[in-house]
């Protein structure tokens, strides 16, 4: 992998609402090359709305999405999305699960098999290609959602809540296994988290949105590679807290919102 | 005896009582057949006994002597065979009709309302009760058999496809789309095999009530067929051949319920 593509993604204005609920209002980013945008905010501000929208699965409202940069010969798909619930087909194996983002595509059958091996290494799946998904526990089916992910060499990864089904044992294994990854592979990627450790350990970009309709609060650089994070870091750890002294505003303030809509 | 006061302190000591017991039968294996079995040499005994009119209940024996003779002249083939044809085409036109309406419903806006609109005014219509406008309408032949089977096995196959799509997880369809899979694609690599644990379930639903209808079909329109056999039979009093004709039926079932077990252990391994 490594010398892929590059590209980078522009967010210009975008708001959009489901029926009278203003989900995101005039939200601008961008998202560099090769870097790891975390998106945080409180529950329901429009995270994993906004992350359809990047991904050119949601329309918006208003807005543009732009990408820019290349994508290199073997990438098959530009984006590649990970889910917070796995969603595995429980009729494939894992091999077959990740053979279903290649299927369509001009390779022929020897090169994906070639792929699919590739990942299932990768990802430390390789003992587990013919086993089904409920044979799995949660941490290895989710490394079957990024196996999945990496096998069509996408340039732009999109991951909503990618841990937070999983176990605290379990995620912070895999922070660790998604940072050397990504590192490695250089993929652009747009990541939505609750956790503000995974945000610090991962984001090159930290973009608070604020409660719903939401909206940019902050954005937060973080320049340390992602190899060099450790989760004793004090710049990390005052990140964190300042991160945390936002979210918690907003948080506590569309808790007592969401109170009065129901008096 | 005196009361015990309501506000003394219950003393407890030793080990905590078990309250976790039943709720959990286990399967003995062989129970079930060694159960049809005594309960076949019961009915023969009581038969030899004189305990029950052998002109109203056969016992087995006479049963069994009944259907070797209806195999040996061939009487058994006969009637079999034209039973089983009927079942073949009358379920399979039904079913392909019922999963295509069925996947039409579960998949687009502009069939879903207009097609449980109809299935849910005809299909509490008993079937049986058309098979006299089905003689008119397609002849007494097979026709007017065929079609009541169709007809009675489509709108469960409806019901059951329908729910099976909707059942498919909204999560996978996305990830589909995700992955830009064609709409071909996710109907065929993701709708189809989440719906088919209901669509199989619904197959034993229709493959009895097939068998249902095609005697009821048989007894009101037709020279062959078990069903026609079964209706002679008991014209004549001759129950030693109406019971024969029942036991087939009965395998019919059985057997049908084996193949779709099998089908569903083959499809549904992944489970
Ligand atoms: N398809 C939809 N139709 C109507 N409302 C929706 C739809 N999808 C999301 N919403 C609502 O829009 C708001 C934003 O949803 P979204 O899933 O983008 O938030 P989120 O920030 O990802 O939340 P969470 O942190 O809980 O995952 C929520 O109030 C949600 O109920
Ligand atoms: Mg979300």
């Amino acid at each position: 992998m490594g010398e892929g593509s590059r590209v980078g993604l522009a967010l210009t204005g975008i708001s959009h609402r489901y029926r009278a609920l203003q989900v995101l209002e005039n939200v601008s980013l961008t998202v560099a090359p090769g870097e790891v945008t975390v998106l945080i905010g409180p529950s329901g501000c429009g995270k994993s709305t906004l992350l359809s929208i990047a991904g050119g699965l949601l329309k918006p409202d208003a807005g543009r999405v732009e990408w820019e940069g290349v994508l290199a010969p073997d990438c098959l798909n530009p984006f590649a999305t990970v889910f917070q619930d796995f969603a595995l087909l429980p009729w494939r194996s894992v091999a077959g699960n990740i053979g279903l983002a290649l299927e369509h595509t001009e390779l022929t059958k020897p090169k994906r098999a070639v792929r699919i091996a590739e990942v299932l290494e990768l990802t430390g799946l390789a003992d587990f290609a013919r086993a089904w998904p409920r044979q799995l526990s949660g941490g290895m089916r989710q490394r079957v959602g990024i196996a999945r992910a990496l096998a069509v060499r996408p340039a732009i990864m999109l991951m909503d809540e990618p841990l937070s089904a999983l176990d605290a044992q379990t995620r912070a294994l895999l922070l660790d296994e998604f940072a050397a990854l990504i590192a490695r592979a250089g993929t652009t990627t747009l990541y939505v988290t609750h956790n503000l450790a995974e945000a610090v350990r991962l984001g090159h970009q930290i973009v608070v949105l604020s409660r719903r309709p939401g909206r940019v609060r902050a954005i937060e650089r973080i320049d340390l590679p992602l190899g060099d994070r450790s989760p004793e870091d004090s710049d990390l750890r005052a990140i964190e807290s300042r991160l945390w002294a936002m979210i918690r505003d907003e948080a506590s303030a569309a808790e007592k919102e969401a109170g009065h809509d129901h008096a | 005896m005196t009361t015990p006061d309501p506000h003394a302190p219950v003393q407890l000591s030793g080990p905590v009582p078990f309250r976790a017991g039943g709720f959990a039968p286990r399967v003995i294996p062989l129970a079930g057949a060694a159960t049809l079995i005594g309960l076949i040499a019961l009915w023969q005994a009581g038969a030899m006994a004189g305990l029950i009119d052998t002109l109203f209940l056969p016992p087995p024996f006479a049963i069994a002597t009944a259907l070797w003779n209806l195999a040996v002249s061939g009487e058994l083939w006969k009637h079999f065979s034209a039973s089983l044809m009927r079942l073949a085409i009358g379920w399979s036109a039904g079913t392909v009709a019922g999963l295509a309406l069925g996947l039409a419903v579960g998949l687009t806006t502009i069939l879903r309302s207009p097609g449980m609109a109809v299935v849910s005014a005809l299909f509490p219509i008993p079937k049986i009760a058309l098979v006299p406008l089905f003689i008119i309408w397609f002849g007494i032949g097979e026709g007017s058999k065929d079609i009541t089977l169709a007809f009675g096995v489509f709108f469960p196959t409806v019901i059951n496809t329908a729910a099976g799509v909707d059942a498919v997880p909204r999560s996978l369809i996305r990830m589909g789309q995700s992955f830009g899979l064609s709409r071909a694609a996710i109907i065929a690599k993701i709708v189809l095999p989440g719906a088919l644990p209901s669509i199989l379930a619904g197959f034993r639903i229709t493959a009895a009530i097939a068998i249902i209808l095609l005697v009821a079909a048989e007894m009101i329109g037709a020279d062959r067929g078990i069903g026609s056999f079964v209706l002679a039979a008991g014209n004549l009093y001759d129950t030693d051949n109406l019971m024969a004709g029942i036991v087939v039926l009965s395998l019919m079932g059985l057997a049908v319920s084996f193949v779709l077990g099998r089908l569903e252990k083959r499809l549904l391994r992944w489970r």
